[in-house]
């Protein structure tokens, strides 16, 4: 019977492979997918950096949003039609609308970008497929060393992604930079961190291994999608801080024109900034992009606090104490602390905005380096299995 | 302490009752302007000693005061937050004495220039360093500071009633409108009956109704914070009350919880060994189970001590098992199992056949496959000819021996071939002398090997069963095997304060994220063309898309009691305008 089984597993842990390797090669294929959707996007986009600015700061908005949603009150009201609410931005703020998307207004570019999207649905199937069969090959959670920690991770980034879609969130952008993290996520996990479908240590016999590990890797994935919209979100406010003074396209090349040779780093930015204002200008404005990335790390700090606290009871459980300064412990302490500065400098004056968005950046830097750096370079309680 | 925004700032053109509207939306304290600088708390100085004692009170209390201002403030707090993120990261990096003494000591000795310095930084036990205590004080101080004033605001609040509606309430974030035939005073009733029964607090005014709703989310954030001050203090005392100890147990063998029993305790500074509360256990079996295939061969799979225990002085025994993740919870204390290997049982006789020793000898795992290094130490040992003697045996208990290359290392932590290999010395053990010696380590310096006839150091490879003789008639008989387990025994107390303190703040930190502090206000009042005109606006804490939404529910419910009256006459040509840019605003058009 036992060999029987393992026969069985072998089989299984070989249709996750095949099913991981697979899911790479529709992800590379998304990939270049996205790619032509920005190539396209930015032949399109000529001339609407101009028109982007045309809005007179400070007027009103109206946001279809609230009307859009239909009448699902259940107030028992003969209104058909709900009535329009009338939204008013905050002053001080730029006011610059949304950018269209990769795509600009191209409209073969659109549908690269439909074809990226289906593509990565696909890949994601045949990941989770991956997962799953990795899953039942070993007959527990998928998780218990680097490699199944790195596929699981991957796959529930693009899950965020996919139910950020789902939800009708504006995050179509999100796929380029989306499918080059994943390509390297799980081409790191399969060449340096791969590891035999096995059993587990006793050490990781415990239910707390779904609830707390799982619960690590939603909070990566989410912060992840804030880190990405943190990172473009300071870009593009670059690009719109620029706009507003004028030095966008004609007025960046005289500013170009004017600059001495000698200022070469000025220089480098100008030029950096030429090349890149057309994609940026493609992107949701600096606004939305922030907002975003507040929200999506305002919902997951309470989770990441539950992680904590789960890995400190399973912890007391399995060590004897709660807290121990573990080089892992410290490190998601950290994450934890940087993530709380996040949160306080968005409520501090001098601190919203830039400020806030590199905090926020350093919060998901030590998130990765919990991951990459402790579990390679330090030892601790939390290797197991090789890595 | 607060996590969002502040409020919208209203236009230049604000009149006082939209500042009023948007106060004490939010208890976040007020960052402070302007310097301090010597002299400014002082003021003017009087002639003579006492002028000058005057003003030196007044400059102490000012600063003093300035001090605590800015110690309690958002940008104070904000940096202490990230010093207390960086002071925690050399601990990760340095090995600690608290979690590994002897890395740590390891580490202190292969570096002699940055050992000694590292050591006066106290980098060696960061998180009971001076410099690291003083941020999180600082920090804590600085969080209470802040707490304390934002509760009795809170409180205030709490008691007060929503501000009285501004006079321009299309200036505020989210607003509608529409006319009705209804009556103003019917509609300001319907608007109060209902937003009462969506859990709004109502105010009513003259011409308008005001409501606010919310008020958990700054209920969460001070619970939030108060429960960080909880899970410290519980944190705390663990560390000053607690105690942990080991002991190495053969199969078979018992642990009664008194000091003496343990090879190695640990407790907090004010922990006392009265403290600790009676009770025993004896080991009746340990079973461990390895990976036998494939690259992992050799990794532990289960591991498992059947126990029986008594709880107090005296009482009944029950059995347990305990488990790696399960330990084992009696009189107050818990029972980890944290390591196991194998304990060679044999028999010493003396050259006169009388025995010496007989029982296990625990022996220490110096691999992962369980090799152990094995000493003996036969104290009461008599030659062939009665003379007094000390023998001491020295070498290896492999549990699974390759034969083929005779290589001293296990080839798999299970007992497949056990082998106990082993070499004797005679002479003096040191003993005698008094001081306390390692039961696991033999000094040879007073000793001489046993050598066989050809002159070679005496070795002997042991099956169970086999006997080894001595060349002076001694013999050591190998009888079996048992597998021994080390318990770590832990009282820690405030563990349930400190998780009941960690819930509260996850519910806090939930409450304070997720939940919009928002007020809403309806106007009624009767137009130049006799219909009534019904006004609608609301205000948050931060911009939200839930707002306007929950501005139109409303609206559309308000509406059921007071319905629009279409319109013949052209629309406001401002809002025609506003609402030809919907569509722009639009959030996931293009999803």
């Amino acid at each position: 019977m036992i060999p029987l089984a393992a026969a069985a597993n072998e089989n299984l842990a070989h249709i996750s492979n095949v099913l991981i390797y697979s899911a790479m090669a529709v992800y590379t294929l998304a990939f270049l997918a996205h790619i032509a959707e920005w190539v396209f996007g930015s032949r399109s986009a000529v001339g609407r950096t101009a028109a982007a600015i045309t809005t007179e700061a400070g007027a009103a908005r109206a946001a279809a949003g609230a009307s859009a949603r239909g009448s699902q009150g259940g107030s028992g009201t003969a209104v058909l039609e709900r009535p329009k609410v009338v939204t008013r931005a905050a002053t001080g703020s730029r006011d610059v609308p949304d950018g269209p998307g990769a795509a600009g207004t191209s409209e073969k570019g659109d549908v690269y970008g439909r074809i990226a999207v289906s593509l990565t649905v696909l890949s994601f199937l045949l990941h989770a497929g991956s997962v799953l069969t990795r899953a039942l090959s070993v007959q527990r959670a998928p998780w218990g060393n680097m490699y199944e920690f790195s596929t699981t991770f991957g796959m529930t980034v693009v899950g965020v992604y996919l139910g950020l879609l789902v939800f009708k969130k504006n995050v179509r952008w999100l796929g380029l930079p989306l499918t080059t993290t994943i390509l390297l996520d799980l081409g790191l996990a399969v060449s340096v961190l791969y590891t035999e479908s096995d059993q587990l240590v006793p050490a990781l016999h415990s239910y707390w291994l779904w609830i707390h590990v799982s619960t690590a890797i939603l909070c990566g994935a989410a912060f992840w999608v804030g880190a990405c919209s943190t990172l473009l979100y300071l870009f593009r406010d670059g690009y719109e801080a620029r706009l507003v003074e004028g030095r966008t396209g004609a007025g960046l090349r005289r500013y170009l024109d004017e600059l001495p040779q000698d200022r070469r780093y000025a220089r480098f930015k100008a030029k950096l900034a030429l090349r890149t204002d057309n994609p940026m200008s493609r992107l949701p404005a600096a606004a939305t992009l922030d907002k975003l990335g507040y929200r999506i790390n305002a919902t997951v700090f309470p989770l990441w606090t539950f992680t904590i606290i789960a890995g400190a009871i399973w912890a007391e459980a399995a060590w004897g104490r709660y807290w121990g300064w573990d080089p892992k412990e410290v490190w998601s302490f950290i994450t934890w602390v940087a993530y709380a500065c996040f949160l306080h400098a968005r409520a501090t004056a001098g601190w919203k905005g830039r400020k806030a968005a590199y905090i926020a950046l350093a919060a998901f830097g030590c998130y990765i380096f919990n991951y990459y750096g402790v579990n390679i370079f330090v030892t601790g309680k939390h290797s197991y299995a090789g890595v | 302490m607060g996590t969002t925004e502040t409020p919208p700032a209203a236009d230049g053109a604000a009149d006082e009752s939209d500042v009023a509207a948007g106060s004490q939306l939010s208890t976040a304290p007020e960052e402070e302007r302007g310097q301090a600088v010597p002299g400014s708390f002082g003021g003017v100085r009087k002639p003579g000693a006492l002028g000058y004692a005057a003003w030196t009170a007044r400059e102490t209390i000012g600063w003093a005061r300035w001090f605590w201002r800015q110690l309690t403030s958002m940008r104070v707090a904000l940096i202490l937050l990230f010093l207390l993120s960086l002071a925690t990261i050399p601990g990760s990096l340095v090995p600690q004495t608290s979690v590994d003494a002897v890395k740590a000591e390891g580490w202190r000795k292969a570096h002699e220039t940055l050992g000694p310095l590292y050591d006066k930084l106290g980098l060696f036990h960061v998180y009971s360093s001076v410099w690291f205590s003083a941020i999180y004080i600082l920090l804590f101080t600085s969080l209470v500071g802040c707490i304390i004033p934002r509760t009795w605001q809170f409180v205030g609040q709490l008691r007060g009633r929503p501000p009285a509606a501004p006079r321009n309430l299309k200036r505020l974030p989210a607003h509608t409108t529409w006319r009705t035939d209804a009556e103003p005073e019917q509609v300001l009733a319907a608007a109060r009956t209902l937003l009462k029964k969506r859990r709004f607090r109502t105010q009513p005014g003259s011409d308008s109704v005001a409501s606010e709703k919310g008020y958990l989310r700054e209920a969460g954030n001070l619970v939030f914070h108060i429960a960080l001050i909880v899970l410290l203090i519980a944190f705390a005392s663990g560390q000053l009350w607690k105690s942990e100890g080991q002991k190495l147990i053969v199969e078979g063998d018992g642990f009664a919880n008194t000091l003496v029993q343990y090879d190695d305790f640990k407790s907090g500074s004010l922990f006392t060994a009265d403290d600790l509360r009676p009770f025993s256990f004896y080991l009746d079996d340990f079973e461990a189970t390895y990976e036998r295939t494939g690259p992992q061969r050799g990794t532990p799979r289960t591991y498992e001590a059947h126990v029986t225990y008594h709880e107090g002085a005296d009482g009944p025994g029950r059995k347990a098992t305990v488990k790696v993740n399960e330990p084992l919870e009696t009189s107050g204390s818990k029972v980890y199992l944290i390591g196991h290997g194998y304990a060679p049982v044999v028999t010493v006789r003396d050259g006169q056949g009388d025995v010496s020793f007989r029982g296990g000898i625990p022996s220490l795992p110096i691999d992962n496959n369980i090799t152990e290094s094995t000493v003996l130490k036969v104290g009461d040992y008599r030659t062939k000819d009665g003379g007094k003697d000390q023998i001491g045996f020295k070498g290896n208990f492999v549990p699974t021996m390759d034969l083929k290359t005779g290589t001293m290392l296990s080839q798999f932590p299970g007992l497949d071939n056990p082998r106990l290999v082993l070499t004797a010395y005679h002479g003096s053990l040191g003993t005698d002398s008094g001081t306390p010696q390692n039961v696991y380590q033999l000094d040879v310096s007073k000793m001489e090997q046993f050598k066989d006839k050809d002159g070679k150091p005496f070795a002997q490879a042991l099956k169970v069963g086999d006997t080894m003789k001595l060349p002076d008639g001694g013999t050591l008989k190998f009888e079996g095997i048992k597998p021994w387990a080390t318990f770590q025994i832990s009282q820690q107390p405030g563990n349930a304060t400190a998780l009941a303190g960690a819930v509260a703040a996850l519910l806090g930190v939930a409450g304070s994220l997720f939940i919009q502090r928002r007020r809403v206000w309806v106007r009624a009042v009767r137009g130049k063309d006799g219909h009534t005109v019904v006004e609608l606006a609301g205000l948050g804490r931060s911009e939200s898309a839930k707002l306007p939404e929950e501005l139109a529910d409303l609206a559309g419910a308000l509406q059921a009691d007071a319905p629009p009256v279409t319109a013949t006459d052209a629309p406001d040509p401002a809002e025609s305008a506003e609402s030809a840019d919907s569509s722009a605003a639009s959030e996931g058009a293009r999803a």
